[in-house]
């Protein structure tokens, strides 16, 4: 069996571990902003970490165009058929200074869409520090996967996105599929000053979108509070070779050395994986961006702020229509703004936003410039019996997810989980308490501010389950058909290789069963605010402050 | 940890709240009588109620401080402190505020309305009650007529209205920077305004409540961002310069209430 290997990090790419920033101290701005970043992908044997490879050396450097090592290594390219561009050379020795994961994959068969029986989990990977102090950097704050599940990308409040890559079956190694492994690792955004305000702007990744892939290269859409960055993530695994002009260590020659000329040929090298900007959507939003949508034509995508809603054409950078404004003309009387929003998967001219009051507002583009007027509106009445001073807040929808189907909408706000059927207006088809324990709690989670954490969930691929986070590192699953809900924890403690996750149960009552947690003792410094569903298996993708923890079904 | 703290440090607002209570005429009255007596054992309905509203306003200032204050988050907050003083209103309480008017009973309030509010606990033992008359025109018309003494309690009211509006007009960045500079000098005016030997007595008389401010700050703030300390001296620090140089005597005062707040 062997020894017990420790789960691996992530590559840091700051020298310093943890910071704290003052706020209002301008930062030099030394470094190119848009520089290219190249890593070699993650050891795809398996032997070691995901390299922290030629990432930036200091905190702010990136350099243009650095030569991985794991090249120079000589480890010879491996290429698969045409286009896969998927195999990748090991990483030698070297670059993996740490032992990968222990985590096996229990072998999921199928299409493991868990149709009667429930699904039960076990623990695939964890990516992140292990390390008790957290530096506030390494937070994640976004994760995402692209539309075939083959890529995963996560955001964090340093600026940074990760992607990671799931494993190809190869004959060497059967068990090996399904591991994501680090394929990309980026600064998408840099802290910046708005002198105009004396504002410092934050770099937290706040949402990443991908985009449907069209050719060899990927693209994801990447935003922090102010600004929008289109990247395209591409494999490089030949280089040209035979150059006239130049030497092959990229020294010019000297005319009259060139006696002949030649055609350069193309070799292979080892893969590479360039990030680079191709698009920056700046200078639009005047509020904090809180949701970025790709719409169904995928030409077009929509920005939503606290107040207002743009429109993004992904060729044009220079101009956004602003498609939905609730900015009042005296702010004095501002009482409500907008929380999320999203396009519908299927209609191109139709998009939802929900905001702090509780309410979905769905709009059809045809209908008016700007959308202020609503199509639908959705909204639940409220429930007289339980109204407290705090109803409004614990009413505000943090998120809003269409499902695959385009069919129904869901909605979390502080609570609960409510299920939409979008041709129903007037309140919501099901609802499903998260921690209704917190109801009696909610002055002591006002007080510290827990009341307004902002949770999001997901839908799994076929719209029959859904899954949303919860404190104490608990997330949720809530399959609707039965209906049957599990409670689940994302810990370190279950984090054995193919270890069956066993489900969680928080006490309620005055008695506490064996293995049951009480309210008191939950803490609400761990929080699962972000979490992500495989769009077509049931693998889950869970951020626990700045830990990622990958689970796959189980199947017998 | 700080929000394991937080759960268990109002076990009686949380049995009071979770069952959304509506407010009742006898517990107001009840309420009155307690207040003017000075001590009340168990906190009724309208002592929650006013806990949340202090609680609340400093929530709105201490995210005023920040240098970026979650717009959503004020939002909420705001509604929340409009909801209560609309039921405060509607309950008469409003106007048991405008019949008080010994010197006692002003210092008081001049006390209550600035940054230093004060915790529930000490609400509980019914000092006063607090006039935040920020959302009640009336009130503050009653307030022109009293004496300087109030005349000054009803700008630092208008500080913190002025502090809320100012911090979600973004768009005029340079008016938002008047308007939080001006509102900031605002409340710092009014304890410039005194003598130095009446605030050092001002401060005196608060000085237990001074720390359990600092105790429920700890817990609040424990989720804002860090360095906002360095803000806040940067505007305590330009606040300095911009005021008068025959109240830098004050400053120093002034300085000291920014730290203890901040906790640097």
């Amino acid at each position: 069996m062997g020894a017990i290997l420790k789960p691996r990090t992530l590559p840091r790419l700051r020298a310093a571990p943890s910071r704290s920033r003052p706020r209002s101290r301008p930062r030099s701005r030394g470094s190119p902003r848009h520089g290219r970043s190249v890593s070699p992908p993650g050891p795809r044997a398996g032997t070691g970490r995901a390299g922290p490879g030629p990432g930036p050396a200091g905190p702010r450097e990136r350099g243009a165009g650095r030569a991985a090592p794991a090249a120079a290594a000589g480890c010879g390219a491996r290429r698969a058929g045409p286009g896969a561009g998927r195999f990748a050379p090991s990483v030698p020795p070297s670059l993996a200074h740490r032992p990968f994961s222990s985590a096996v994959v229990a072998r999921a068969a199928g299409d493991g869409g868990g149709s009667s029986s429930e699904v039960q989990w076990c623990f695939l990977q964890v990516k992140g520090a292990i390390d008790e102090d957290v530096a506030e950097a390494d937070i994640i704050s976004t994760v995402e996967f692209n539309y075939t599940g083959d890529l995963l990308a996560t955001g964090d409040k340093g600026g940074r996105v990760v992607i990671f890559q799931r494993e190809q079956e190869t004959k060497s190694r059967p068990l090996s599929r399904g591991e994501y492994n680090v394929y990309s690792t980026f600064q998408s955004h840099e802290p910046e000053f708005d002198y105009l305000k004396s504002l410092e702007i934050e770099e937290k990744i706040n949402k990443i979108r991908w985009l449907p892939q069209q050719n060899a290269a990927h693209f994801l859409l990447s935003t922090n509070d102010k600004t929008i960055k289109l990247w395209k993530i591409s494999e490089r695994d030949k280089r040209a070779e035979g150059y006239n002009l130049k030497d092959e260590d990229g020294r010019l020659r000297e005319p009259f050395r060139v006696t002949e000329l030649r055609v350069p040929t193309l070799k292979p090298m080892d893969l590479m994986v360039e990030a680079s900007p191709r698009r920056t959507f700046a200078n639009a939003h005047t509020y904090h961006i809180n949701s970025i949508s790709v719409n169904s034509d995928y030409a077009t995508y929509l920005s939503a702020d606290d107040l207002r809603i743009n429109l993004w054409h992904l060729e044009v950078t220079n101009r956004s229509f602003n498609i939905v404004d609730i900015k009042p003309a005296n702010m004095e009387e501002l009482t409500e703004v907008i929380t999320a929003a999203e396009f519908h998967p299927h209609h191109c001219n139709v998009f939802v936003y929900s905001s702090s009051k509780g309410t979905i507002r769905l709009c059809d583009m045809r209908s008016a410039a700007l959308c202020d007027q609503h199509s639908k509106f959705f909204e639940e009445p409220e429930d007289p019996s339980s109204r407290s001073f705090f109803s409004e807040i614990i009413s505000s929808i943090s998120d809003v997810k269409f499902s695959h189907s385009g069919r129904y909408m869901m909605t979390r706000d502080y609570l609960s989980v409510k299920v939409w059927d979008i041709n129903m207006e007037n309140r919501p088809v099901e609802t499903y308490q998260v921690h209704e324990y917190l109801r009696s709690k909610l002055c002591s989670l006002y007080e510290n501010d827990c009341i307004f954490d902002k949770f999001e969930c997901c839908w799994n691929g076929s719209d029959s389950t859904i899954m949303t986070g919860s404190y104490n590192n608990f997330f949720r699953t809530f399959e609707r058909n039965m209906p049957r809900d599990t409670t689940l924890e994302a810990s370190r403690e279950s984090s054995k290789p193919r270890a069956i996750l066993k489900p969680r149960k928080v006490c309620t009552t005055g008695k506490r069963k064996k293995d049951e947690i009480t309210v008191d003792s939950l803490d609400f410094n761990k929080k699962i605010l972000h979490t992500a569903w495989h769009p077509m298996e049931n693998i889950i993708a869970v951020a626990a402050t700045n830990n990622l923890y990958l689970f796959q079904e189980k199947v017998n | 940890m700080g929000e394991e703290e937080g759960l268990h440090q109002t076990p009686f607002l949380d049995t009071m709240f979770v069952r959304g209570l509506k407010r009742k005429c006898f517990d107001g009255e009840e309420d009155i009588e307690g207040t003017l007596a000075g001590i009340k054992a168990i906190p009724s309905y309208n002592l929650q109620r006013q806990s949340l509203l202090d609680m609340s306003l400093v929530k709105l200032q201490l995210c005023h401080m920040l240098v970026e204050p979650n717009l959503c988050r004020s939002v909420l907050i705001a509604n929340t402190v409009r909801q209560i003083q609309e039921e405060m209103t509607q309950d008469g309480t409003w106007q048991m505020i405008n019949t008080q008017s010994t010197g006692q009973a002003s210092l008081d309030r001049l006390v209550s309305t600035d940054i230093l509010c004060r915790s529930s606990r000490d609400q509980a033992e019914g000092k006063h009650v607090p006039a935040y008359g920020t959302f009640n025109k009336d009130f503050e018309n009653d307030q022109a007529q009293d004496s300087s003494d109030t005349m000054s309690t009803a700008s630092a009211v208008q500080a913190p209205r002025n502090l809320q509006s100012s911090v979600w007009e973004m768009e005029n960045p340079q008016e938002n920077k008047g308007n939080f500079q001006k509102s900031l000098d605002q409340i710092f005016e009014t304890l410039e305004n005194k003598s130095p030997n009446s605030v050092e007595d001002l401060f005196s008389e608060v000085d237990n409540s001074y720390y359990d401010l600092d105790t429920m700050l700890t817990g609040m703030m424990s989720n804002t961002k860090m360095g906002h300390c360095d803000s806040l001296e940067t505007f305590s620090s330009s606040t300095n310069t911009a005021s008068n140089s025959n109240c830098k005597s004050d400053l120093n005062d002034l300085d000291h209430i920014v730290e203890i707040l901040v906790e640097s």
